[in-house]
């Protein structure tokens, strides 16, 4: 008998659910998703790979890489934060599922014109 | 009839995490309730010897998923004390907040999980679906849904604009009017009464011998609530422990229900005093000595004991979590119940087994 209201608002309203592949939910501008890098930008000094709780950056400075394993990253966004350049970023969205694990790596060229690889 | 021994969990229907109970009934009504932890042991605290003390608090954030922020806060509080640091004023003002809409979503969760813990599917429904507004709130400000990640030694990483917070109260009124609706289905329905109004009382004396925490213990009519020992900014926001005194399912129904409003007042207490300033202030040195910290979880009263030896990585972290406490509450609630409110009476504790085993 109390649930009556809530019964005929909820008929008369639209869906509290999305239909998902049609109608994406819109991230917010400061949501933290997928870990990003500007290769180029970057001093590959590994203050990152220090602060990470998961310990999920390696970053090797004689061979000039930048790696992360992104099914270890837990999304705090610690790296961003304490970043001196500021050359990391995280997108508002989640990574996309993938079928395989993988490192990403990214490789600075020596020329700062050249673009960061990714495998 | 003969007793028959009967092994409730890990794997059931109600519970949202591993707890087993070894039950021995009689004629359908329990006599005694053995209970068995440690199916998600992750050796959290040992971890504490391999990472150091600033990747830690991302660490005990991780230890429950529903009240993350508030095990951050209560880990940084620790560590602040030990290295003699003064949060800012602003820092505890958004701290406070974001540790009571954790409350409101936490209260909301286990509305919804109650509902459904005897049956009352739709109900469970309208309570999740309001709580994703606040989920929302917290997406926004903190960019994480649930594990927040704000909380920093010597203050929060975050600010919130005054756009936000603007939104965050339009977002709360809503809340408020929509859990409101609520009210009569989920405290004054018949049904409903029949599975809370006098099962599982936890007397005064019991609770307090057996030391329960939180909304278990101030159903049963002790007024003890760990935000009234004034850390972060609650002491200078005008609240009192929200408090029933049957100690039946019902009674602790009734505490969670007016602590979502509770909270929600809270939130725009802390908004309307919040002050302008830094965010956080640089630590020096490293955590030298031992500290206990203690808050306020939506459970309870949740405990930290930090010991670190001027390194960078502490020496002991034990968590002492609010559903530990309230375990021994329940064992005494069970004996003499009928079967089938044994998951109305476990959910009645709130239980969070993770947290328990870490």
């Amino acid at each position: 008998m109390f649930m009556t209201k809530t019964i005929l608002k909820n008929l008369l309203t639209k869906y509290a659910t999305r239909l998902y592949p049609f109608h994406k939910r819109e991230t917010f501008k400061h949501s933290k998703g997928e870990l990003k890098i500007e290769m180029d930008k970057c001093i590959l000094c590994g203050v990152c790979q220090m602060r990470c709780p998961s310990q999920c950056i390696k970053v090797d400075k004689q061979a000039k890489t930048w790696e992360v394993d992104p099914f270890a990253c837990v999304y705090c966004g610690v790296c961003v934060d304490v970043c001196p350049v500021k050359c990391l970023y995280q997108e508002s969205l989640y990574r996309t599922p993938l079928a395989e694990k993988d490192m990403v790596v990214h490789v600075q060229q020596p020329k700062e014109s050249a673009e960061p690889a990714a495998t | 009839m003969a007793k028959t021994v009967l092994p409730f969990g890990p794997q059931h229907p109600v519970l949202p995490e591993p707890l087993h109970l070894t039950l021995t009934i009689e004629d359908e009504i329990v006599k005694e309730a053995i209970p068995k932890l440690g199916y998600v042991h992750r050796g959290l605290e040992k971890l504490a010897e391999i990472r150091d003390h600033n990747q830690m608090i991302y660490i005990v954030e991780r230890v429950c998923g529903i009240c993350s922020c508030m095990h951050a806060l209560c880990y940084c509080q620790g560590i602040e004390s030990l290295m003699g640091l003064e949060v800012p004023s602003r820092a505890n003002y958004l701290r406070t907040i974001w540790a009571e809409m954790h409350r409101i979503h936490s209260h909301l969760l286990w509305l919804g999980l109650f509902a459904d813990a005897f049956g009352f599917e739709s109900l469970f429904m309208q309570f999740w679906r309001i709580r994703e507004r606040v989920m929302d709130l917290q997406e926004e400000t903190a960019g994480n849904r649930v594990i927040l990640s704000v909380n920093q030694v010597g203050g929060v990483r975050r600010d919130i604009s005054a756009e936000s917070a603007q939104w965050i109260l339009d977002t709360l009124k809503k809340v408020e009017k929509e859990t409101l609706q609520l009210k009569s289905t989920i405290l004054d329905d018949y049904t409903v009464k029949l599975r809370t109004v006098g099962k599982g009382v936890l007397t005064k004396e019991k609770a307090y011998e057996l030391g329960a925490a939180g909304p278990t213990l101030r159903a049963s009519g002790i007024a003890q609530d760990m935000r009234q020992t004034g850390y972060a900014a609650y002491s200078e926001l005008d609240f009192a422990p929200v408090v029933e005194t049957d100690g039946d399912c019902y009674a602790r129904t009734v505490v969670r229900f007016n602590e979502v409003f509770q909270a929600i007042d809270l939130v725009r207490q802390a908004f309307s005093k919040l002050p302008e300033g830094e965010l956080a202030v640089k630590p020096k040195g490293l955590p030298t000595g031992e500290v206990i910290s203690r808050v306020e979880q939506p459970r309870g009263e949740c405990l930290y004991y930090i010991r670190g030896a001027g390194k960078k990585f502490l020496e002991r972290v034990r968590i002492r979590t609010p559903t530990f406490a309230n375990i021994p509450p329940l064992l005494d609630m069970l004996p003499g119940c009928d079967l089938a409110d044994v998951p109305v009476l476990i959910l009645t504790i709130d239980p969070c087994i993770s947290c328990t085993e870490r």
